[in-house]
């Protein structure tokens, strides 16, 4: 087949999965997408197959040579997306298929599902700016289709909000795309890399774009449209939603911010960033505290959570190899254990509601005693989301803290762990209601084995990231894709003098000033 | 074969606790079988890697999680101290709950989560460096919340909270020490001392800062003085849980850490030489001596107890703060000693709450007619909890005192007497009522009339503790006991 020509393969799929759901019965419908959840998941193997062998690979598509044409890559960076991506919606697409009862609702998810999955792919393997554009416009459109189409009013709401939000925030992007194209004539990312000049231009472009894209990443204080959508969503959608579909906006910021070197020319806005994430922590975990249904204490954690991978901005520094190898390892582990975690609580979520039939979280009382399986797999999510070992979130937070230290930005070290407190706060507030005393019998909903394997899987997978995370993050060097990233031997002495130096100051400095 | 015996020994409670989790709520046999064969098996793989590092092994096994860090399993001498200790205590335990819970729902999520707590316990032991240690030590915390929370009842489930609080915040700081230290010299394997020692002068300070952020971090667990509020709280637990809490594993762990920190991270030269043990000695002592006092101002039992428990540990911390193998030897053999003790008298609290609905100190008046075997085991807890030949406490606290006059800290000594008052002044009162005060006409609550004394499973348990608790007095110059043991590791510690 066409397994060695894996990249067209992961764009194609999807497109072509979309347009024949559409055209086919229902009951066709459901083979056709198992049969391209498993083409996706054999392409993405053997794209990482192809990226161990030979390396990044560029593909151009229809033989048209950048920067003319449209061409595809696959870094490190990027298959570890598709990876992802192929994990976690292959997994949602089978508990939808188990969740959604037959019917027009069903019907109408496939297509929509299809749709964002091309998108996502073609995010990931863009190599220009419009591309990725491209790849938003129809990953928003896909989103708040499967937001909207459970039909209830709420959700419309909420998807008329996310469609504005999500339509203003790709305006404010191609903006800063046109700006880029008329300053250097150029969309393509590694040819803008090294034609970047500063000057107005480029600041107006990259401020516009860097702020349509935190306004689809939901970042605080950007972030009101999606607690609704998320939390409002049917369950297989929200875990795709605030698993995979905010990622991309992150993602893209990240190639920007490293391949314009923008961690380089602006550390202030760096700082911004990390600030802004900070307050998302406080302010997504604060109102995780207080909401009343179960699925809005888990999309407020998605508002905190994106605040914690905004973290790895400000630890991104030019000037300290160290420092910025951790801050990517631990933002991008942050990332890929928040897609498992957050997909495999909102599934366990979805199976909690199953169970008691009702979304308030004072419903949970006895579902510990009753269907401790349930309760088992937001847990396990749970941990992760806290950043408590064994999971890929704790070994994301130690190497976020660790590059706190290396780059002797102490002031996120009580960011991080305040942040991991609150969350251990409202994912505990869960189980408080789960234990409570309850007076009648068994009379919950017992929700299928396979809803349960499925909310199971992903969670656990979220706490085994935690004890193969060299592995994802070997592939994050091939090639390193930050130009100051390779360490020689004993860097790690020479940053650990960076950092001691004023860290011994101010004690020496305190000590001398008491006597 | 012998370096996987460490993951073997961790592997048979957490496949226990999974069973257990798998198991229909009403398959009790099946539970209580699965439970008691993890307990003996793991007691036997102990015993086994036991006699690998009497014999000077080392197993060990690692697994590199992280780039430059490592996880790391590997069964040293200090190790097998701890994990020795919770394996044996944990039979008796698991014996005790099986007796104590008959009849009650949710026993299928108790059981589970109890094994899954021995698991992160022998995690814990078998740690070969912080990160491990913080993995399981974390597991710890998640592991006892349902266990504290398991009636359900809205004080328990208050208990839970202020435990979490406690708990994790004392996590959090823990793991910015060792991100800390893990910063400044890299991965360090519990015993390579080099690191530290070979540190730059100027780099002290910041050592010291780390060592008080692990200490504190630490000391949450450990119930340092004025870090113990959640302790007394988490009384609500059932009567097995304390014994969990008290003796087992929670406030061990704690310890535990601390010894680690101090012998093997910072080395007890170092530590000596940059005075850091001096000051952890005086949080020692404060400790010792206000939980004695709070302990004497409590009515009810497991209260009582519970500050009594504040301060034993910090006997263990204190041994350790003494320079000299003395000291080392008294601190270390308390942390086995103590366990017993305590152990017992909760068994025997729970006994009395089971059997005739006692809570009260003023309710013990003469329960000793009634429940003789009971009483007799509770007796000899408190002779040990006071330090009165032959139970083991007299042990500890004759090498903690002589320790402390080796290390030339001699007002140590005055504490540890202080301290033996107070012990007597809160445990002798409830001896005197147990035995020479009349028989009351009726019991708050008698709920067990078929026995003589209590159900069969739950007097066994505490006869048993209590037995190794003068036993441990009495044969302390063997090898095999718990003086001979922290004889083997101080010696090893000493002269490397």
């Amino acid at each position: 087949m066409m397994l060695n020509a894996p990249i067209p393969l992961l764009m194609i799929t999807p497109l072509a999965a979309a347009v024949i759901c559409m055209l086919l019965s229902e009951r066709s419908r459901l083979l056709v997408s198992f049969a391209a959840v498993l083409i996706q998941l054999l392409a993405s193997l053997s794209l990482l197959l192809l990226l161990l062998q030979q390396g990044p690979i560029t593909h151009p598509l229809g033989s048209w040579e950048a920067p003319l044409g449209i061409a595809l890559r696959a870094d490190g960076l990027a298959v570890l997306f598709v990876l992802m991506t192929s994990v976690v919606a292959g997994i949602a697409a089978l508990y939808a298929a188990l969740y959604l009862t037959p019917g027009p609702l069903r019907a109408h998810f496939w297509p929509l599902f299809w749709f964002m999955w091309a998108a996502l792919n073609g995010i990931w393997l863009a190599a220009d700016i419009f591309n990725l554009y491209v790849g938003l416009e129809l990953l928003s459109l896909a989103a708040v289709g499967l937001v909207a189409f459970s039909g209830s009013k709420e959700a419309l709401v909420a998807a008329i909000r996310y469609l504005l939000a999500a339509l203003l925030g790709s305006l404010a992007y191609l903006l800063g795309v046109a700006l880029l194209y008329g300053a250097h004539g150029t969309l393509s990312l590694s040819d803008l890399s090294q034609q970047m000049q500063p000057g107005v231009a480029s600041s107006i472009a990259l401020a516009a774009m860097a702020m349509g894209l935190l306004l689809k990443s939901a970042l605080f204080p950007l972030h009101t449209w999606l607690p609704p959508a998320h939390g409002g969503a049917m369950t297989p959608v929200s875990a795709l939603l605030s698993a995979l579909v905010i990622k991309a906006s992150l993602y893209i910021l990240l190639r920007l911010w490293i391949e314009l070197r923008i961690h380089e020319l602006a550390p202030d806005a760096s700082q911004l960033l990390g600030w802004m994430g900070a307050l998302a922590i406080a302010w997504g975990g604060w109102m995780a505290l207080r909401q009343t249904l179960l699925k809005r204490v888990v999309a407020y954690s998605t508002v905190a959570q994106i605040g914690y991978i905004m973290l790895m901005f400000p630890l991104l520094r030019a000037d300290n190899a160290e420092a910025s190898t951790l801050a990517l390892q631990g933002g991008v582990l942050m990332v890929l254990s928040h897609a498992l975690a957050k997909a495999g609580m909102f599934l366990a979520a979805g199976n909690l509601i199953l169970c008691t039939g009702r979304p308030e979280l004072s419903a949970l009382a006895g579902t510990s005693q009753y269907r401790p399986l349930s309760i088992f797999g937001f847990g396990l999510a749970g941990v992760s989301l806290m950043g408590l070992p064994p999971s890929g979130g704790f070994s994301a937070k130690w190497l976020l803290l660790q590059s706190a230290l290396a780059s002797a930005q102490w002031w996120w070290i009580p960011v991080m762990l305040l942040g991991g407190l609150l969350s251990a706060a409202y994912v505990f507030r869960v189980f408080h209601y789960s234990f409570k005393e309850a007076e009648n019998s068994d009379t919950f909903h017992r929700p299928g084995v396979g809803l349960e394997i499925c909310a199971l899987a992903l969670s656990a997978a979220s706490i085994l990231l935690g004890f193969i995370a060299t592995w994802p993050l070997h592939l994050l060097t091939l090639p390193d894709i930050l130009p100051l990233a390779v360490l020689p031997e004993g860097s790690l002495e020479q940053s650990l003098e960076l950092l001691q130096t004023p860290t011994y100051e101010t004690l020496h400095g305190t000590s001398e000033q008491q006597p | 074969m012998m370096n996987l015996l460490p993951l073997i020994v961790l592997m048979t409670s957490f496949l226990a606790a999974m069973v257990i989790f798998m198991l229909p709520e009403q398959e009790h046999r099946l539970r209580s079988l699965v439970n008691l064969g993890a307990a003996v098996l793991k007691i036997a793989l102990i015993l086994l890697l036991i006699q690998y590092v009497v014999a000077g092994f080392r197993p060990e096994l690692r697994l590199e999680v992280l780039p430059g860090l490592s996880m790391i399993l590997r069964a040293d001498a200090l190790a097998m101290l701890f994990a020795g200790l919770s394996s044996m205590l944990w039979l008796f335990t698991t014996l005790y709950a099986i007796g104590y819970l008959e009849g009650s729902p949710n026993r299928s999520r108790f059981f589970g989560f109890f094994s899954l707590c021995v698991a992160s316990t022998m995690g814990i032991s078998l740690a070969g460096n912080l990160f491990t240690f913080f993995i399981f030590y974390e597991l710890l915390t998640l592991s006892t919340y349902p266990l504290i929370v398991h009636r359900g009842t809205p004080e328990s489930l208050r208990a839970g909270r202020i435990y979490l609080a406690y708990t994790l915040s004392g996590g959090a700081v823990l793991l910015i020490g060792i991100v800390a230290i893990y910063a400044l010299a890299g991965d360090i394997e519990f015993g390579d001392l080099q690191r530290v020692a070979e540190m730059a002068p100027d780099l002290h300070p910041l050592l010291h800062l780390v060592f008080a952020l692990l200490i504190l971090g630490l000391g949450v667990k450990a119930a340092l003085v004025p870090l113990h509020g959640w302790l007394p709280i988490a009384m609500v637990a059932p009567a097995p849980v304390s014994a969990l809490l008290h003796a087992v594993a929670v406030v061990k762990a704690g310890a535990f850490g601390i010894v680690r920190v101090v012998y093997d991270v910072y080395g007890i030269d170092y530590s000596w030489q940059q005075g850091l043990l001096t000051p952890l000695a005086i949080v020692a002592s404060i400790t010792i001596l206000y939980g004695s006092l709070r302990a004497l101002q409590q009515t009810d039992i497991k209260r009582r107890l519970a500050y009594s428990t504040v301060s034993q540990v910090s006997y263990i911390i204190l041994g350790i703060t003494l320079f000299g193998p003395l000291g080392t030897i008294g601190g270390l053999v308390h942390l086995l000693h103590q366990g017993l003790m305590k152990v017992t008298l909760f068994f025997c609290a729970g006994n009395y709450a089971e059997t005739l609905g006692i809570h009260k100190i003023n309710e013990l008046d003469g329960v000793g007619t009634r429940m003789p075997l009971t009483s007799a085991a509770f007796t000899v807890g408190a002779f040990g909890m006071i330090g009165l030949p032959p139970v083991a406490g007299f042990i500890s606290k004759w090498y903690l005192g002589t320790g402390a006059l080796l290390a030339g800290m001699d007002w140590v000594v005055a504490v540890l007497v202080a301290s033996s008052l107070l012990n007597a002044a809160y445990f002798l009162p409830l001896l005197y009522r147990i035995w020479f005060k009349p028989v009351p006409d009726s019991w708050p609550h008698e709920m067990i009339t078929r026995y003589r004394d209590t159900a069969p499973l739950l007097l066994f348990p505490a006869l048993a503790t209590a037995l190794l608790s003068i036993a441990a007095g009495l044969f302390a110059g063997l090898q095999i006991s718990p003086v001979g043991w922290a004889e083997l590791i101080t010696l090893r510690e000493y002269l490397p």
